[in-house]
């Protein structure tokens, strides 16, 4: 028995949903798919609140402990537990989810029970990384990922969704492969564990430090992802349709992010000390350099992809400033990036399920055709570019304090986001929904349905409940990141 | 019955072989719609073997027949494996035959000779046990390649087994017979004994290796004794290349396991032999990876894939202890356990006058049956390695092995292997997207019997059971070679 635990609940309600789901077979039942899928995900959804309500904020380590005996032969547990951090991301994986099966209702109509599973899975699955506290099961599930996403990209996806789906897969592959040894490593110097617990305790020498900060660090930054390994985003959010891109922005590139936090940080804080001028290198670039070549694209998703490239950089500098304003302040951003880029791709989304095209030079003048579109699409782009009042705010302003307090260039490089992602954003937003109607198509657009309005409305609402009232957030947070940064502050060398 | 007590260990042996001689015989009086018969025969040898060995199986080594045969919990474990191995060939590949005319007693006969060979491969403990299991088994193939005998292909692929493996196999005797010049001795065990008493000539020794092991090299298919490999998968039908790349590998590790580890493995010479494997190995990954990425045909890229693969199963013996070794088994039986499935659905898609052989023949599979599609796309996903497939524990205990020697080269060779399963991955996302992502081009019906279907649904669902839960077998695994050694 694996015993009553809300985090089992969070892993496997939406996984035997997606497999409810896919046994209504084929396209005649896809009713049947869709009401399963969304009862499956408003359940999923469901059975994390008591997460929220009843985590003790005050108490660091981890809750929700659930440890069974899972390989004995490698003396690996199913071990979960989750922290502040990872009680967000849970919450927000699952309230995505519902969202993008209300965002596909109509939209899919191809194999729909397979399009709804695939989602389903795929937020289990991430549950189950969020919750993992060893490391075999954090890199199982870490992997299992890709599977959904590569059928996802590669069947719903746009017309060059074969090479996307390639260039996701093996990238990331690549990456983690490297991190597998890393561990395999740590499994024989810790006489025989996998437990995250036990490597957290395990003092190591500099060089094999740097070594599994470095194999990590190749996994992780791949999923972030970081300049420079950052080019098969863009091509993916292309492809995949608007689920597959939001799940994408909003969820999966916070595994990698995740993954700094969970292992990285704590197991080689030596190495991440000494190698944090490198990794904030690389954030100040993606901040700066995918800033500025998200200006220029012309197709709405690809730029989109590329803020996100850059507001990820916010995170991983927050992370590798080692303060807790900054530590917060990334997390702050991983959720709030998580309803605006996952609501910017559902705008893109509906745009493009009326006119079929993502360039910019196609549309103009939306607002006359669209007045309630325009409104919401208005409200993620400003908090796309960091107004205050928003949840893009809160996130940005705390890295930024908290990148003060280590050194003045790295907050003035850091805060040129705000000028260049309101240019990009705000410029596209012009270009889109301003001006007069550009063409017949523009003046034939019908305005948001109920569905839609219901998705973005959420979506809305919870930006702006973040903007206002980050409090509910932050809180749980305080006591995660004051226990992390104690611990990486203390060295393992020996 | 006292004097036929002693040979119990063999009593599986003795009951295949009475059931070889009834089936030989009594497959004349059978008549061509009433082949069945023989089917049903074949297929309840093996059910008597199965219960025969899992009946007499025990954790204490025996032997018999003044010390050449030895029948322990490894031989037992791989034995159970090979039966259910061939018991399951026999149900995916009988429309395949029927189709072709391949239905006929001889077909039968010598899969069970072939069976018979691995038996006595597997238990094996004296080097001229272990070369007769090895003919035994491997003159069944070359017959089983050629059975189609209109057909240049398999005929040239038959031709080219037959000279490549003969010379592997006087290889395999030289160097037998200079460990005989060096130890004086052909039991197993024995030989062991006098190497570690120091009573052998190192140099001659080192030689013998040499020999054995590029012979044993020839029989797994590693680089660079691997020119068969491709050649023959292709050529043969179908219903044969499932047969000679699963079942006998598990008599191959065996044999592996009973000449390197068991006669020739006191620490001097351990050393040695892992050089030569690492070699072997490094390449096997290098090579049957890339070269795979080129083929068109599905059964040319299986062959390369199982060159990659072997690459795979060496790490895990080339450890050189029981971790390592009983990696290596574990790797082993989940190969077979994939390659098995992935032949079942080459087979499953072909029908008369058709071959599925080709990748193209897999395009839009999942538009004509779902199902099929899912279990190809665990089948392929395992034989790559990504969790949560079973094919990923085999791949990381034998990392495992690896790493944990401590060795200068243990990381690299790691990180070298997988680099390169990561190149595999490519190949194996490749037939997956052919499925999922392309629009079909053969639209015949999928309506197979339904014994296979259930076997075939088995067969893949086992690569999401035992990834999610894969501790009874990998301790099966490793407990059956701790108590072996």
């Amino acid at each position: 028995m694996l015993g009553f635990n809300l985090l089992n609940l969070a892993i496997w309600v939406p996984i035997l949903a997606g497999a409810a789901v896919l046994a209504t077979g084929s396209d005649r039942n896809a009713g049947a798919a869709r009401v399963i899928a969304l009862v499956g995900a408003v359940l999923g959804f469901a059975v994390t609140l008591p997460l929220y309500a009843r985590f003790d904020s005050l108490a660091g380590g981890f809750q929700f402990i659930t440890i069974k005996p899972w390989i004995e032969t490698f003396n690996v547990n199913y071990h979960l537990g989750i922290d502040g951090v990872s009680l967000l991301l849970i919450l927000l994986n699952s309230f995505t989810t519902v969202l993008i099966v209300i965002a596909g209702w109509e939209v899919i109509r191809e194999r729909v029970a397979q399009y709804m599973a695939a989602f389903l899975f795929l937020s289990g699955i991430m549950n189950g990384v969020f919750c993992a506290l060893d490391a075999l099961l954090f890199y199982v599930f870490f992997e299992a990922t890709l599977i959904p996403m590569f059928v996802i990209i590669g069947m719903w996806g746009g017309p060059n969704r074969v090479y996307a789906a390639f260039k996701f897969f093996l990238y990331t592959l690549a990456g983690s492969l490297l991190s597998l040894v890393a561990l395999i490593y740590l499994y024989n110097v810790s006489d025989g564990s996998f437990s995250l617990l036990d490597y957290y305790r395990l003092p190591l020498a500099l060089v094999p430090q740097v070594l599994i900060f470095i194999a990590f660090m190749t996994s992780f930054a791949v999923k972030v992802p970081m300049w420079p390994v950052h080019t098969w985003l863009p091509d993916a959010h292309v492809e995949a349709p608007t689920g597959g891109s939001v799940v994408l922005a909003a969820i999966m590139l916070k595994l990698g992010a995740y993954g700094f936090i969970r292992l990285s940080l704590p197991i080689t804080p030596d190495a991440s000390h000494a190698l944090a001028g490198f990794v904030i290198a690389l954030s100040l670039v993606a901040v700066v350099y995918i800033g500025l070549v998200a200006l220029v694209q012309a197709d709405l998703k690809k730029l989109i992809a590329y803020s996100s490239i850059s507001h990820m950089g916010f995170v991983t500098l927050g992370i590798f400033i080692f303060n807790p304003l900054g530590l917060e302040g990334a997390v702050i951003q991983m959720i709030s990036h998580g309803f605006i880029s996952g609501a910017l791709f559902l705008c893109v989304g509906v745009l493009y399920d009326r006119m079929h095209s993502r360039q910019i030079a196609d549309y103009g003048g939306v607002a006359n055709t669209m007045p309630v579109f325009a409104a919401l699409f208005m409200l993620f782009a400003m908090a796309n570019s960091g107004l205050p009042g928003t949840s893009g705010f809160v996130g940005e302003f705390m890295v930024i304090l908290g990148a003060v307090r280590t050194s003045f260039w790295y907050a003035a490089a850091a805060a040129t986001t705000l000028v260049f992602g309101a240019a990009y954003t705000l410029w596209m937003y012009k270009r889109v929904i301003f001006g007069a109607v550009a063409n017949r198509h523009v003046a034939g657009l019908a305005d948001l349905n109920g569905r839609e309005f219901v998705v973005l409305g959420l979506l809305a609402l919870a930006v702006l409940v973040m903007g206002v009232w980050p409090n509910p957030f932050a809180e749980v947070l305080h006591a995660s990141v004051n226990d992390l940064l104690a611990h990486v502050a203390q060295s393992k060398l020996r | 019955m006292h004097f036929i007590t002693p040979l119990l260990p063999a009593y599986p042996e003795l009951l295949l072989l009475a059931m070889v001689c009834v089936i030989l015989v009594g497959d004349l009086f059978v008549t061509d719609d009433r082949r069945v018969v023989t089917y049903a025969l074949t297929q309840a040898a093996l059910i008597g073997c199965f219960l025969t060995t899992y009946l007499t199986a025990a954790v204490e080594p025996v032997t018999t027949f003044s010390g050449m045969f030895v029948d322990d919990l490894m031989a037992d474990v791989l034995k159970l494996l090979t039966y259910l191995g061939v018991m399951v060939i026999l149900v995916y590949s009988r429309p395949y035959l029927a189709a072709r005319g391949m239905f006929r007693g001889e077909f039968f006969a010598l899969v069970m000779f072939a069976t018979l060979g691995m038996m006595v491969m597997i238990s094996a403990n004296h080097l001229l046990t272990l070369y007769l299991g090895l003919e035994l088994l491997t003159l069944s193939l070359y017959a089983m390649v050629a059975l189609q005998r209109d057909s240049a292909v398999a005929t040239e692929a038959a031709m080219k087994y037959f000279v490549l493996g003969a010379l592997a196999s006087g290889m395999l005797l030289y160097g037998m017979s200079m460990l005989y010049g060096a130890t004086g001795t052909l039991g197993i065990p024995q030989l062991a004994d006098t190497i570690l008493g120091g009573g052998a000539r190192d140099v001659v020794l080192v030689f013998a290796l040499v020999f054995v092991v590029a012979g044993l090299g020839f029989k797994l298919g590693a680089v660079p004794f691997h020119m068969w490999v491709p050649d023959v998968y292709h050529g043969a039908p179908t219903a044969v290349t499932v047969f000679i790349g699963s079942a006998p590998k598990l008599a191959a590790f065996a044999f592996i396991m009973r000449l390197l580890v068991q006669g020739l493995g006191a620490e001097q010479l351990l050393a040695e032999w892992q050089d030569m494997l690492i070699l072997m190995a490094a390449l096997s990954l290098a090579i049957g990876n890339v070269t795979a990425i080129a083929q068109t045909n599905l059964k040319r890229m299986l062959a390369y894939s199982t060159i990659g693969h072997m690459g795979f199963l060496l790490l895990g013996i080339l450890s050189g202890d029981v971790v390592g070794y009983g990696a290596g088994m574990f790797y082993v039986v989940v190969y077979m356990l994939m390659n098995l499935g992935a032949f079942g659905m080459i087979l499953l898609l072909s029908r008369a006058g058709f071959e599925a052989e080709n990748l193209d023949d897999f395009k839009g599979l999942n538009q004509r049956s779902p199902w099929y599609a899912f279990l190809m796309l665990l089948l392929m996903f395992s034989m790559a390695g990504v969790p949560p497939t079973v094919g990923f524990y085999a791949k990381l205990s034998v990392l495992q092995a690896v790493i944990s020697v401590g060795a200068g080269w243990s990381i690299p060779l790691a990180v070298f292997a997988v680099l390169f399963s990561l190149v595999g991955a490519y190949y194996y996302l490749r037939l997956v997207k052919l499925m999922y992502f392309d629009a079909p081009v053969d639209t015949a019906p999928i309506a197979p019997r339904m014994d296979v279907r259930v076997l075939l649904s088995l067969n893949g669902l086992f690569m999401l059971v035992f990834g999610i839960f894969p501790e009874r077998l990998m301790w099966l695994c490793s407990y059956s070679i701790q108590v072996s050694l």
